[in-house]
């Protein structure tokens, strides 16, 4: 089993706080790896502009730095902050890695024109670019995300260890919203891509569990013909692709997640007043039922987070805090350590009927049962 | 030269010893009841007076030499069309147990039964013993790595699974939002009794299948459906609520057919489904044939048709060119004769050809499933060289298939059925199980339910299989009111339910240590492990050993 842990504040704060908070759950995790994602950032040595992208990844040599430069280059992007980590090297297990990548690029003038959408389907498809060229040439270049106010960094080795190699306790780097995830997979072979949280058109999840029913709905995913509906080097990788087909594609009101990955069974369906809607719902959709036991915390664009149980609720995951910043993870240990000065009489443990929402504007808690009327579309 | 006629031997002659199954009568038990005479079958036992000489050393010259003892014995009749069909009847009746058949690997028979000139046919199965395929999959994903092990016993499994076109989520959602129609789906028990006519079956046998059905539907909450196979369906259950739980086929004969249509206005809910036959694994290339022992006043009256005649249904549907023509015709005329609120799809023998077949599906709005019948499938009535020769095997025709649909993204939308020796061996979730894994969306079964239900005594080793003839010991595929009256169809309906009961639990034993519990685990290959390296390769499954 992993641990999870994520806050959310209005105020920025340092992702280094969250592995404190991941530290004090260490007896939950095997320490083979780390996953942090940072959204609404703020870099004291450089002014970010809203939009731009920016790439996180791993360029293991020089070679690979260079192909790097010349794809963004030709594609239009130009190289606004590169962001330098002051990496202790002797603190990494890995020794390919040539650099670590967070830089903020200028969108390709040739955009412009490009709706929203089109433009994150763009990003998209460069980060694609990336990552391909690097398995095409050994595996040297790994690509994690590209897209506005996001960066990931992904490492083996002990979380905490790896936050302090990556000099994270400097405060250079501070964020609005932090996810980290302490194992790299739990099936399947060690592998950067592997690591959570996953990331797709600023759509992003981490999990804490074992997704059974894995190989089907990568199949189903697979099957679709979208691009970014690859890799799956981790059965976890689908829960952000699910999140993604259902509020991108769909087009879906964010509660419909749940209804999606853990439908409810026939008797709750009869008694819910959408029920029609939702049966109907669970049969089209039904390749993307997960299984087994998972906590799963999600990161959409605008800053909202939510988190959801899986279907019997065999995963921990405990919600606290107050206006202005919540904290969710695996354990209780691991809200006190991201936000010690909050009412613990008010910490919520949801169950497996419940998505927890926390609103980009993070005042209140949102708690929506999965019982409960759905905020949709007039079609149910 | 001209032939020594009084010697009894004949290119044809036979000795008991030369048939597939040889009576064993121990005289020293037998009491003469004459019961195993009188319930045999096939009437291969006779009992007869014998005469036997007992030598005596006679020292007065005033007596014979010999005495002679008369008694009464059993007598195996060697003729091809009465040899001993290994059913056990007599064993079974015998007070005494002085009396059973015993199967003889090296028989003779087989090269003599073609006597008259006709080839060889039977009912029942394809005699292949021992482990098929099926039985050799195991399971082997099993969750323990961060598993908290689910409770078969004690967790709420999801196990149904769906009869019906499924509609892409963004048609469904476009589709729901604009109010337009949205194709009927079934949520099934994923085990569904196979088509098998009333006529083939005996009314007792039916009678009892349904019961069982519709208890585990209203009682137990298992939705089981069955399949009539071609033949119709008897008028009661058409008007009855209980159609809902019978999916009704029509198949190249039409018959029956003629009884559902004016049965319509009358109906008080649609059926489960249609089923179109254009092929059957046991016989491919043949349409359903019903040999006229079987075809009673009462199957005449439903089929519409003479007492007593020979009912051979052509292999094609003779309106039809082609399966592309099928698919729009009969898909769309027996859609629009239930207002497009039933699920229509057709049922396939195994071929190299299902995928041409699946994907003419595919691009058909209204056909709502393929079920794709393999070699290993059971039948009425069938030559030989069907039975065991002719047709695809399943687990490679499914998982061919629904590659694919994968490959298309559309695994969701058409679902697959599978049938073809499901349960042959006795092993029917476990084949089942792999069934699905491999692909399919559920299952058929057939002779398992008869074997499970109604005690069949067909093996793969050619017992019995005479359900062609009308004279099956246990009056399960018989029209003969004096043996079906053997099979009480109560007792039948207590096996379904015990049948579905005992299914539904092994199912959560496999599905819990998987981790699995939310949904059928339809698609799921790598939980799936062959000591087959070939096997696996071809199925794209895990080799272990």
């Amino acid at each position: 089993m992993c641990r999870l842990a994520m806050k959310t504040a209005s105020k920025p704060f340092s992702p280094f706080s969250v592995l404190e908070g991941m530290e004090a759950m260490q007896e939950g995790y095997d320490g083979s790896g780390l996953g942090l994602l940072l959204r609404g950032l703020d870099f004291t040595d450089y002014k970010y502009q809203a939009g731009d992208p920016i790439l996180s990844g791993i360029a293991h040599t020089p070679e690979a730095l260079h192909r790097l430069n010349n794809i963004m280059e030709s594609k239009g992007f130009e190289l606004n902050y590169d962001h330098e980590f002051e990496v202790t090297r002797s603190m990494i297990e890995a020794k390919d890695r040539h650099k670590y990548l967070l830089r903020a690029y200028k969108k390709p003038a040739a955009w412009d024109s490009l709706s929203e959408d089109e433009v994150g389907r763009e990003l998209m498809l460069t980060r694609l670019e990336l990552r391909k060229n690097g398995e095409e040439n050994g595996g040297d270049l790994t690509a994690f995300s590209l897209w506005p106010d996001v960066a990931m960094i992904k490492e083996v080795g002990w979380p905490l260890e790896i936050g302090q190699a990556f000099g994270l306790n400097n405060d250079r780097i501070k964020s609005r919203v932090c996810f980290a995830q302490g194992r790299q997979n739990t099936n399947y072979g060690i592998n950067l891509y592997a690591c959570h949280p996953f990331f797709i058109e600023g759509v992003a999840t981490m999990t804490n569990g074992e997704n059974t029913a894995f190989v089907p709905i990568k199949d189903w995913l697979s099957g679709k013909g979208f691009p970014g509906y690859m890799g799956y080097q981790s059965d976890s990788e689908v829960f952000a692709h699910i999140l993604h087909y259902v509020t991108k594609q769909l087009k879906l009101p964010l509660q419909a997640y749940k209804h999606v990955i853990t439908p409810l069974a026939n008797k709750e369906l009869a008694a819910h007043p959408q029920g029609d809607f939702l049966r109907g719902l669970r049969d089209v959709c039904r390749r993307l039922i997960i299984d087994g036991p998972n906590a799963v915390i999600g990161s959409l664009p605008d800053e909202t987070t939510m988190v959801v149980m899986d279907a019997k609720k065999l995963r921990p995951a405990m919600v606290g805090g107050k206006p202005g910043e919540w904290a969710v993870a695996s354990e209780m240990c691991g809200v006190d350590a991201l936000i010690p000065d909050r009412d613990r009489s008010k910490d919520f443990q949801p169950m497996r009927q419940h998505t927890i929402i926390i609103p980009p504007d993070r005042q209140e808690l949102e708690i929506w049962s999965q019982f409960d009327q759905l905020p949709l579309i007039q079609a149910a | 030269m001209v032939s020594i006629r009084s010697i009894a031997s004949h290119p044809s002659s036979l000795s008991p010893n030369d048939l597939p199954w040889k009576i064993v009568h121990r005289e020293d038990r037998c009491t003469l009841c004459g019961k195993c005479a009188a319930v045999c079958p096939v009437n291969t036992l006779k009992l007869t007076y014998m005469r036997k000489r007992m030598p005596k050393i006679v020292l007065n010259s005033t007596e014979r030499g010999s005495s002679y003892k008369t008694f009464v014995g059993i007598r195996q009749n060697t003729d091809v069309g009465r040899r001993c069909i290994g059913c056990g009847s007599c064993s079974m009746v015998c007070p005494n147990e002085a009396i059973g058949p015993v199967h003889n690997a090296s028989d003779r028979y087989r090269f003599q039964a073609t006597a008259g000139g006709g080839a060889i046919t039977r009912g029942g199965r394809r005699n292949e013993p021992g482990a098929s395929l099926l039985d050799r999959i195991i399971f082997n994903r099993i969750s323990m790595l961060t598993d908290p092990a689910l409770d078969a016993g004690r967790h709420e499994f999801t196990y149904n699974t769906l009869l019906g076109r499924v509609l892409p989520p963004e048609e469904y959602v476009r589709r729901k939002l604009s109010g337009e129609w949205i194709p009927p789906v079934r949520e099934i028990f994923p085990f569904v009794i196979g088509s098998m006519s009333f006529g083939a079956l005996s009314p007792n046998m039916w009678l009892g299948l349904l019961q069982g059905v519709a208890y585990c539907n209203e009682v137990l909450g298992i939705p089981v459906v069955m399949a009539t196979g071609e033949g119709g369906c008897p008028p009661w259950v058409l008007k009855s609520p209980f159609l809902k739980y019978i999916i009704l086929q029509i198949a190249s004969g039409y018959f029956g057919w003629d009884e559902i249509i004016r049965a319509i206005p009358e109906m008080q809910c649609d059926p489960a489904a249609i089923e179109i036959k254009y092929g059957q694994g046991a016989k491919p290339g043949d349409g359903g044939l019903l040999m006229w022992f079987k075809v009673s006043k009462l199957i005449a009256r439903l089929r519409g048709v003479p007492e007593g005649v020979d009912l051979p249904s052509p292999p094609v549907h003779q309106t039809l060119y082609s399966i592309e023509e099928s698919v729009m015709k009969m898909i769309q005329s027996m859609s629009m004769a239930w207002n497009f609120k039933v699920p229509v799809y057709p049922k396939i023998s195994g071929s190299t050809s299902a995928k041409s077949v699946l994907n003419n599906l595919v691009r058909n709005p209204y056909a709502s499933a393929l079920m794709i019948d393999g070699i290993d499938g059971g039948t009425g009535a069938a030559y030989d060289i069907s039975l065991n020769a002719t047709g695809h095997p399943i687990a490679s025709n499914v998982r061919d298939c629904y590659l694919d649909l994968c490959k298309q993204g559309k695994q969701n939308e058409i679902p697959i059925f599978a049938a073809g020796g499901v349960g042959k061996n006795g092993n029917v979730v476990q084949n089942a199980l792999a069934l699905i894994m491999l692909g399919a969306s559920g299952v058929h079964m057939g002779k398992f339910i008869m074997q499970s239900a109604a005690g069949c005594l067909g093996s793969e080793q050619n017992r019995c299989n005479v359900c062609n003839i009308g004279v099956c010991p246990k009056g399960i595929t018989s029209q003969n009111p004096k043996i079906y009256r053997r099979l009480d169809p109560d007792d039948v309906a207590q096996r379904v339910v015990e049948t579905f009961q005992s299914i539904a639990t092994e199912v959560k034993k496999v599905m819990a240590p998987l981790g699995r519990s939310q949904s059928l685990p339809i698609g799921m290959s790598d939980a799936l492990g062959i000591a087959d390296k070939d096997a696996a390769d071809r199925l794209s499954i895990r080799y272990v050993c």
